[in-house]
């Protein structure tokens, strides 16, 4: 049976070039898509949804991690996850990760006996999943798959200088302007920050702030132990958190104090929220 | 090294101490040494001999290594607290040659006391015989200590000088290496290679021309240490190796030009000088917007000045990810302080026009002689 796959790689030549290769390596993969930036990758992988995705680390708006990160968050749960294969020429913090998390990838320039493992590893994995255990494992063997997944992207996303920016100067107050005047936000005021598109949106209990900054940038000067980060666009106050419900598809649905907003945790944060 | 001083760490106590105990442990050797010279010269028992010399010898080393303390402290009393002066232990001959011969009075009086006590013997002491023994008595202990003082301080000085060197020589390495992998990014060779590899393949001729422009780009990189200058017309060719390998792998992403009025070809100016800012035009201003955009490098003569500059359309200062080290304008800052002083500037800035991106600009003085 033949499996589908997207590669995201924005330099044209290595991109038809892995497409090459990989016509040789797994004559039964059929390539839906190739797209040039992160972006454009998860877009085309949510609307054509692919067993398999090459993704390239550095590409222009998204990086490949982000673009997995998105892929995590939002893929409908009523299809697996597909399996990710991370691409890079060299990054000194990459491989090392990549190595810790156990994650597939392949080295640019792609070697052929390299490429070939890769594929062998994928379609063993994509064979385990399309033919379940027999019995009742089959219910219990996607969602553990998955939490593998999940917990390799976390890692992944855990390691400094691949994804978090170093800690910086921690922020007590945030200035955000509102018309010409310069509003002093106390930052343990705030209930949660939200990404949008460029900027960030500050909500605290009376109103909420625009501020020119992007999440990536605020996130190293928030305290980590107060301020969690539950979705790639949402960061928020952990003891402004009422109640938090788990739904079938894995996600965390959360209830705020003193505020009517209902955030959801992702999938990948949902391990936040557990009894004590 | 100072920020080692400032607060000594277990490791430093440590080395401190095993330096206090080889300086013990010389002086007993000396002090022996010095007894036996005695007993062979004098012809004294050697027992209370030793044993006097050995007292009188740890003595003259204690109050001696212990007073310099305090006498170095007061002769830096007035330099600032972390400068090297304040850290030096050494307060200099003229307090130390009143330490040495206060130290070595003291210690033979209190070292022939301790030193008769336990042998049951008498040792005339300063004041009890001719003044010529009292002076010949004192010189015996006065002049070993000057002459271990001396040798300590000379071996103090040197092992001082050997540490700075090596210290000196290490930064230089590690800046060499750091400009060498700055200049030869690894992501760029890496990924500059793998498109010649799928071009061997596909395209053999473009291949060659690749290969070319990269080993052009490889030796003038690796050169660009040696040489001084070169003239204007080279940097722009090496800067145009450079792009056409990046246009190879980024496409229709990337379009460059170079504007150079053939009256300024051939001024000379160091090598690579430009290429840090074209780096960083590629990395942090086309590379992360999915757009791509333009690179221009060009050349203008303003009176006394040579002015030049490389302009990206690219995400722009403000956009572009805070993360990166400014290792490329730090290393661009530091060469035009090196070779022109004040007289060379780089500013960086958000482009004038509606093409939005950024501007760097570096000025040099005309005629380019470096100072």
């Amino acid at each position: 049976m033949d499996s589908t796959a997207l590669i995201a790689e924005d330099e044209p030549l290595l991109a038809a070039n892995l497409q090459a290769e990989l016509a040789r390596a797994w004559p039964g993969l059929r390539i839906v898509a190739n797209v040039g930036h992160g972006a454009a990758a998860v877009e085309q992988a949510l609307a054509l949804r692919p067993e398999v995705v090459f993704l390239d680390i550095r590409m222009p708006g998204m990086t490949g991690l982000e673009a997995a990160q998105a892929l995590a968050e939002d893929w409908p749960a009523d299809t697996p996850l597909p399996l990710i294969v991370f691409v890079t020429a060299y990054d000194q913090y990459a491989l090392q990760a990549f190595e810790h998390a156990a994650v597939d990838y392949v080295l640019k320039p792609v070697q052929p006996e390299r490429l070939a493992q890769t594929c062998a590893r994928a379609q063993a994995a994509l064979k385990a999943r399309r033919e379940p255990a027999t019995g009742e494992g089959t219910g219990a063997a996607a969602p553990a798959a998955l939490e593998a997944t999940l917990s390799q992207l976390r890692s992944l996303l855990g390691t400094p200088g691949l994804n978090v920016s170093p800690p910086a100067p921690q922020l007590s107050v945030i200035q955000a302007s509102v018309g010409a005047a310069i509003h002093m936000v106390p930052v343990a005021e705030v209930l949660y920050f939200e990404a949008a598109d460029k900027y960030v949106r500050v909500i605290t209990t009376q109103r909420e702030y625009l501020i020119r900054s992007s999440l990536r940038e605020l996130l190293p000067q928030l305290d980590p132990q107060r301020f969690w980060q539950v979705h790639r666009g949402t960061v928020v106050r952990a003891d402004a958190i009422a109640t938090a419900l788990r739904d079938e598809s894995g996600k965390v649905h959360l209830t705020l104090r003193d505020h009517a907003d209902k955030l959801v945790a992702s999938r990948l944060y949902a391990h936040l929220f557990k009894a004590m | 090294m100072s920020a080692l001083l400032d607060q000594p760490t277990a490791e430093v106590v440590a080395a401190r101490g095993q330096r206090v105990a080889l300086r013990a442990l010389r002086s007993l050797a000396y002090s022996m040494l010095i007894g036996l010279a005695i007993v062979g010269v004098t012809g004294q028992r050697w027992w209370p001999t030793m044993v006097h010399s050995v007292c009188i010898g740890m003595l003259c080393w204690f109050f001696i290594d212990l007073g310099r303390v305090p006498a170095s402290r007061w002769a830096h009393r007035h330099a600032p607290t972390d400068s090297p002066e304040a850290q030096s232990q050494w307060p200099g001959w003229p307090l130390m040659m009143i330490v040495i011969v206060v130290g070595s009075v003291l210690a033979f009086t209190l070292g022939s006391l301790i030193a008769g006590w336990l042998t049951g013997t008498a040792t005339p002491g300063y004041f009890r015989g001719t003044l010529r023994e009292t002076v010949v008595i004192g010189l015996s202990s006065l002049v070993p200590a000057l002459v271990m003082t001396y040798w300590f301080y000379s071996r103090a000085v040197i092992s001082g000088q050997e540490v700075a060197v090596q210290t000196a020589q290490r930064q230089a390495a590690e800046n060499q290496l750091k400009l060498l992998e700055s200049q030869l990014e690894p992501h760029m060779l890496f990924n500059t290679l793998a498109n010649l590899r799928v071009l061997i393949g596909t395209d053999p001729p473009r291949a060659q021309l690749m290969l070319d422009q990269l080993i052009a780009f490889l030796r003038a990189t690796l050169s660009a240490s040696r040489a001084s200058t070169h003239p204007l017309s080279s940097e722009f060719a090496r800067l145009a190796d450079y792009l056409a390998l990046m246009k190879v792998r980024m496409g229709e992403r990337l379009q460059a030009g170079f504007e150079l009025p053939p009256e300024l070809a051939a001024l000379p100016v160091p090598p690579l000088l430009l290429q840090p800012l074209v780096e960083n035009a590629i990395k942090h201003g086309l590379e992360p917007n999915v757009a791509g955009g333009r690179i221009t490098v060009d050349a203008a003569r303003d009176g006394g000045e040579l002015v030049l500059r490389v302009r990206d359309t690219g995400v722009g200062l403000s956009e572009s990810r805070g993360d990166s080290t400014r290792f490329g304008l730090v290393q661009v800052r530091e060469r035009l302080a090196t070779l022109y002083g004040e007289r060379a500037t780089l500013a960086l800035s958000p482009a004038p026009d509606a093409g939005g991106g950024t501007l760097a600009t570096i000025r040099l003085p005309l005629p380019v002689e470096p100072a």
